[in-house]
């Protein structure tokens, strides 16, 4: 029984998923919690270099398991490989990343080991819970109104999905040491009941929202002003991400993958500038834990100016155009 | 070709402000809050549908919830399907979500040899989307998610399109499977009134723990590996500095102070 925390690190094209480093950050900091190590497990094909990668990023070993016919995500071999894996070595918590793959694949092998998977998880932390060091999740329930807290009393090991975005990335330092462990399986071709045969990515227009540092989200009340125009002129000029609510999506004046919420994407960037949302609980959800929230709206009673640090309550169309002309001077200056 | 649907009721998302929690019990309050069929549920009904059409064969939706869950079968009833059956026991209560699968997995194993089992991606509520992927596991067959396009080849194979947040994976599979739909998979048709009156017709099945020998060890709150230790109202430690003055002014102290937090 390693008692280890464990983290399954995603890989797809040969570059490592940023939410992997992010759960590595989480299970490091748990680890040095529960004075364990912190161990990445890593599936697909030429996969040493991302291996090295993760022990940059702190990963204390890394078992790396690397075959051709792993390239692609198959979902009944890699929750076979992790659950055998786990089973042999008995890791006391298993993170794993919720991307679409990461949330194909946590529940199955959730499954295969009986044991609790708690999923997208706000907060991870060790709290004693009837004396014993438990992992405890925050996770937001009801579009984010509600906060639950959940623990895996028995079972083990006791996972959690975190969604990209969520928690911060470590520090990469190539000084640092760790095993890098090649695991030998056995695969038959009648283990791939599922094949994956092939990949075809999309790759968005304009850096990822998740790494902005600064996001500026447009909401409904940018139909006063036919639209997003000063949305994202303030990005612009700020060197910000453009991000929406779902009727902003649905007016078209702004992509899905730019949604922020509970049906979303959620994000923490430096700066968060919420401009005519109204704060529904399923689109502030997204945004919590971002480090300063400005919120500008026509509406003195709407939610939005419960959850922000600075409040501007004015017409969209006068304040934005100010504030871009403002934050232009100051850049001048 | 034998299919299930598995669907479930939802308190209405339009709704969820307003649930709160019962500070004397820690429990969540429901009370006054409509309810409708999680909306993925009903992509998942229609896909079942739509290949009924296409190979002939059954329908059979089915849910675990509470007595007032007949209200989804009817609809799956009134859209179309064959067969409805309700898991409902109080010893079904408190589950997470492998001991949903569990019971879900039980009735399904009861409704003889199953081509396929279709599912919603997740559901408003909890919002897992695990409940699928344990179900298929229970059931020993392969699990696709965030399926937005299933084509036949053949009536045994299937290559299927799950979404990837940019993009997508082709994947090849033969039946048994289970499949989890998101909304662009189809356009759901709403039950006609004939569909309506022809559902009242049909019988809602409700089975009970021991109709589908479940054993304590795996269902209701026992049976849940994860264990809720705390509920609380989303509270926001927030600064909350409502500024005052026109809109140059406003700009004007807000650039100041974006200026001083080192973000400019």
């Amino acid at each position: 029984m390693s008692n280890e925390v464990w983290v399954w690190a995603e890989q797809r094209n040969g570059q490592l998923m940023g939410v992997s480093l992010e759960i590595l950050n989480t299970g490091s900091q748990l680890a040095q919690k529960l004075g364990r190590e912190v161990v990445a497990v890593l599936i697909g094909y030429q996969i040493s270099g991302l291996a090295a990668e993760l022990v940059a990023y702190g990963a204390n070993k890394v078992y790396t398991i690397d075959k051709p016919e792993l390239s692609l995500y198959q979902s009944d071999v890699y929750a076979k490989i992790l659950a055998d894996l786990v089973q042999k070595d008995e890791p006391t918590i298993l993170l794993l990343g919720a991307t679409n793959v990461g949330m194909d694949l946590a529940p199955r092998v959730a499954a295969k080991l009986k044991t609790g998977l708690t999923a997208h998880c706000a907060d991870l932390r060790i709290d004693d819970v009837g004396g014993k060091p438990l992992l405890v999740a925050d996770v937001p329930g009801f579009g984010g109104n509600m906060v639950v807290s959940i623990a895996c009393p028995e079972r083990r090991p006791q996972m959690a999905t975190v969604r990209p975005g969520v928690m911060e990335r470590p520090s990469k330092e190539s000084t640092r040491k760790g095993a890098i462990i090649p695991v030998e399986i056995e695969i038959r071709d009648k283990d791939f009941r599922a094949r994956t045969v092939e990949i075809v990515e999309q790759k968005p227009e304009g850096a990822p929202l998740e790494a902005a540092e600064i996001v500026v989200a447009g909401g409904w009340g940018l139909k006063s002003v036919g639209g997003f125009k000063f949305i994202e002129e303030l990005a612009s000029v700020l060197g910000g991400s453009v991000a929406g609510t779902r009727p902003a999506v649905d007016a078209n004046w702004v992509t899905e993958d730019r949604m922020i919420g509970s049906s979303g994407k959620t994000v923490a960037p430096k700066l968060f500038i919420s401009v005519g949302a109204s704060g529904a609980t399923h689109f502030t959800t997204g945004f919590l834990k971002s480090k300063t929230i400005l919120a500008v709206d026509q509406n003195p009673k709407a939610p939005i100016f419960e959850v922000c640090d600075i409040g501007i309550c004015g017409d969209v169309a006068k304040v934005v155009p100010c504030l871009i002309g403002e934050i232009k001077k100051i850049k001048a200056g | 070709m034998n299919i299930v649907v598995c669907i479930k009721q939802t308190p209405d998302p339009e709704h969820f402000s307003k649930i709160t929690i019962d500070p004397t019990r820690g429990t969540i309050q429901r009370e006054g809050i409509p309810s409708v069929i999680n909306p993925l549920d009903r992509h998942a009904l229609e896909e079942g549908l739509r290949l009924r059409e296409k190979f002939s064969g059954k329908v059979t939706a089915i849910s675990m919830g509470p007595p007032q869950a007949r209200e989804v079968l009817e609809l799956a009833l009134a859209m179309g399907v064959d067969e409805a059956i309700l898991l409902c026991d109080k010893a079904f209560a408190g589950a997470d979500t492998l001991a949903t699968a569990y019971p879900l997995a039980g009735a399904i194993k009861k409704c003889g040899t199953i081509d396929l089992v279709i599912c919603g991606n997740m559901s408003v509520d909890g919002a897992t989307g695990q409940v699928g992927p344990q179900l298929a596991e229970l059931l020993d067959i392969p699990h696709i998610t965030f399926v937005s396009n299933v084509e036949f080849r053949g009536r045994r194979s299937l290559v299927v399109k799950r979404e990837l947040e940019y993009g997508y994976l082709k994947t090849e599979v033969e039946l048994p499977v289970l499949l989890c739909v998101v909304k662009s998979i189809n356009e759901y048709r709403l039950p006609t009134v004939i569909g309506i009156m022809e559902a009242m017709r049909k019988e809602i099945k409700t089975w009970a723990a021991c109709d589908i020998e479940a054993t304590s060890e795996t269902i209701g709150l026992a049976g849940s590996p994860t264990v809720v230790t705390n509920i609380y109202e989303r509270k926001v430690e927030r600064k909350r500095e409502i500024l005052k003055g026109t809109p140059e002014e406003m700009a004007r102290q807000t650039a100041a102070k974006l200026h001083e937090l080192g973000v400019l």
